[in-house]
């Protein structure tokens, strides 16, 4: 034995140390794991693409008319004094297909010039589109007929960046993002191993469960921050959602709240033995913040008496930090009671999963 | 004299109702390979396994290499090394990767190539294991218990499951390993392996050794150097105690239609036998004779087989 310990052994560098190890098979399970990658990186982007696309703010400055005059009415050419104007888009039918138009939406509004040249508008009063419509094209033909403007006026457009849905979406999806990631992250990982019998192994050597916690953490520390800039990267250079905030307040918060979310992970992780019992823990936790967090819609619609546990929710307060954050700028001090409430998440979940901690 | 490998004393588990281990007995010396023979279920793998520190017990003592698990646990899992029953190493980790890993926790540990050589894994080095046969993955799970240099080690069950030329590699790795000084802890329910490898056997049913011994000792406390199994066409079944009455028989069983005789000396036991068959007008459909092994032992001692479950 004693001849085999002092035989000459190749000198240990920083690689061979065993957090440097633990932590580079975290990396090399998650990146050799097509589907994570996808659901870390790909989705949320692809999410956020849609999502942004579909609620996008559109102009409503446009509209879109169909012109049916009598034969041989009288003066004024309607269909040549609106088709001056660069607000409406003119079509001219006949009585029957303008009406079939205007109930399939392809128009918001009929206007119908009788023989002695009068018009009369078309259109339900319900529909936004066709009061606009109404308006814009009523407006364009007395002008465009000579009516003279008795107070002259501009429009002088802003485009509020900030206040759109898109901006209130990508701040919400970081956080869904930040909480799937950590649950699974860690409550997958930690059951896998247990499944596999390869957390019996590990402790049967002299490992440091110390270490082996922190390997966890620090590959979710990386992770994290490339899915920050993979999801904030997008919404700012695809729909130019607002940065007010420091980035290093932004980071922190992310990393905070990611820090929850994996003590909810390690939570999951103590006890369960299979997949399926894993996956059954980690919706039952996730499922309920999607819908109250406010990561869709703002979470203040949910009733008075509901606020105070929606406000207590680890999401929730993530949610709300990244938002202050991003859209109105605030400091690390104006999102103190949010960050009190992730503290709070962090300190209960790795008390009571290092407790209740199963490794054999 | 360097300490004992392994002291158990006393040792007893029990899972609810179940008694796993029942008052076990080993002492396996220092340089020695042992032993746990026994059917599946005869607590082989709990007492190993409380040996290895994952399992706590209900009561004994438990002492290796000079120390205990509540004396110094960590210097304990510096000095053994362990290959566990089923473990999956991670599929997506090259043999490399996995041997690295297991490596940093140790503070001597051997390179990593050094014992790839060992376990004739090199080729193998940088595939993934999901690629690997189940021979492969095998001796990798014993490389791992290798690469800290250990001073004991556990291997539960190594061979099972393995096709007899993989279980040939396994048994060559042993010995080397046992060559260079170290201690070795088996448990098997293959006799030909427990013969074949093990110093020392201790023969655990039910939660207790029931017989201890080397191979030679355990097979001669049978006073019966070999085995004559025999079948007849005759209707009614011989009484057992005749046949044991016949020269050079020492012991008779009947067990599915088959006799099966202890001789001492089978130039006398033959004759007497083929007599006794044409007094009784009982014509011999089937007759085999072969040396004692551990497992005649284990039948003799149980009245039931090894690989019964």
């Amino acid at each position: 034995m004693s001849d085999l310990r002092e035989k000459p052994r190749t000198p240990r560098t920083w690689r061979d140390a065993q957090i440097v190890q633990l932590t580079l098979v975290r990396f090399r399970e998650f990146l050799r794991e097509p589907e994570a990658l996808f659901w870390v990186f790909i989705f949320p982007v692809l999410l956020t693409a849609g999502l942004g696309l579909a609620f996008r703010s559109k102009p409503e400055d446009t509209a879109i008319v169909a012109v049916v005059t009598a034969a041989g009415h009288a003066p004024p050419d309607i269909e040549a004094l609106l088709s001056k104007s660069k607000n409406v888009v003119v079509h001219a039918m006949t009585a029957d297909s303008a009406m079939e138009a205007l109930r399939n939406s392809k128009v918001a509004l009929v206007a119908v010039q009788d023989a002695s040249g009068s018009v009369s508008y078309k259109y339900d009063p319900a529909r936004d589109e066709s009061r606009t419509a109404r308006l814009i094209v009523d407006n364009a033909l007395q002008h465009a007929a000579g009516r003279v403007e008795p107070v002259a006026t501009t429009d002088d457009y802003v485009t509020a960046l900030g206040s759109r849905y898109v901006d209130f979406l990508v701040p919400g999806l970081l956080g869904m993002n930040l909480l799937g990631s950590g649950v699974w992250g860690l409550g997958f990982a930690l059951v896998d191993l247990r499944r596999k019998r390869l957390l019996k192994r590990l402790i049967a050597t002299p490992m440091s469960r110390a270490q082996f916690f922190t390997s966890f953490l620090i590959s979710r520390l990386a992770v994290l921050t490339l899915e920050v800039i993979a999801l904030v990267g997008f919404g700012v250079l695809v729909f130019h959602v607002p940065l007010r905030g420091s980035i290093g307040s932004l980071m922190f918060i992310a990393v905070f709240g990611a820090l929850s979310f994996s003590g909810l992970g390690l939570l999951v992780g103590t006890r369960a033995k299979t997949v399926e019992a894993v996956s059954g823990l980690a919706n039952a936790i996730m499922l309920p913040m999607w819908v109250l967090s406010g990561t869709f819609f703002s979470a203040s619609h949910f009733p008075d008496v509901m606020q105070p546990f929606v406000r207590a929710l680890p999401l929730t307060a993530v949610n709300d930090a990244l938002r202050a954050n991003m859209l109105q700028g605030a400091s690390l001090t104006a999102v103190m009671p949010q960050l009190g409430v992730i503290a709070f998440w962090v300190v209960v979940c790795y008390a009571v999963a290092l407790k209740l901690f199963r490794w054999k | 004299m360097p300490p004992a490998a392994l002291t158990v004393r006393a040792l007893r588990k029990s899972y609810g109702d179940v008694i796993a281990v029942d008052g076990l007995d080993l002492d396996v010396g220092a340089q020695e390979c042992f032993g746990l023979l026994g059917p599946n279920g005869a607590g082989k793998t709990t007492t190993i396994e409380i040996c290895e520190g994952l399992v706590d017990r209900d009561s004994g003592d438990v002492e290796m290499l000079g120390r205990t698990w509540e004396s110094d646990a960590k210097g304990l899992r510096q000095r053994i090394g362990i290959s566990l029953q089923e473990t999956q190493l991670s599929d997506k980790l090259t043999v490399r990767e996995t041997l690295a890993l297991f490596r940093s926790f140790y503070e001597h540990p051997h390179d990593v190539n050094e014992v790839l050589a060992q376990v004739q894994l090199e080729e193998k080095a940088d595939a993934r294991i999901v690629t690997l046969s189940g021979g492969q993955k095998q001796r990798l799970a014993v490389a791992c218990a290798l690469i800290g240099d250990p001073e004991l080690l556990f291997l539960d069950e190594p061979t099972t499951g393995l096709d007899p030329q993989s279980r040939r590699q396994m048994w060559d790795l042993i010995d080397k390993f046992r060559a260079a000084g170290h201690s070795i802890v088996l448990t098997t329910h293959y006799m030909d392996e427990a013969e074949r490898l093990c110093d020392r056997i201790a023969i655990v049913d039910h939660g207790k050794v029931i017989a201890r011994g080397t191979p030679a000792e355990l097979i001669a406390s049978l006073g019966a150097e070999q085995m004559i199994e025999f079948a007849s066409a005759g209707t009614a079944p011989f009484d057992l105690n005749e046949l044991r009455k016949l020269d050079g028989i020492i012991d008779a069983r009947l067990d599915a239609g088959t006799y099966s005789l202890q001789a001492s000396k089978l130039h006398l036991a033959v004759p007497a036998l083929l007599a006794f068959l044409t007094a009784h007008g009982a014509p011999l459909t089937e007759l085999k004779t072969h040396s004692a092994t551990l497992e005649d032992v284990f039948v003799s001692l149980t009245g039931r087989h090894l690989r019964d479950e």
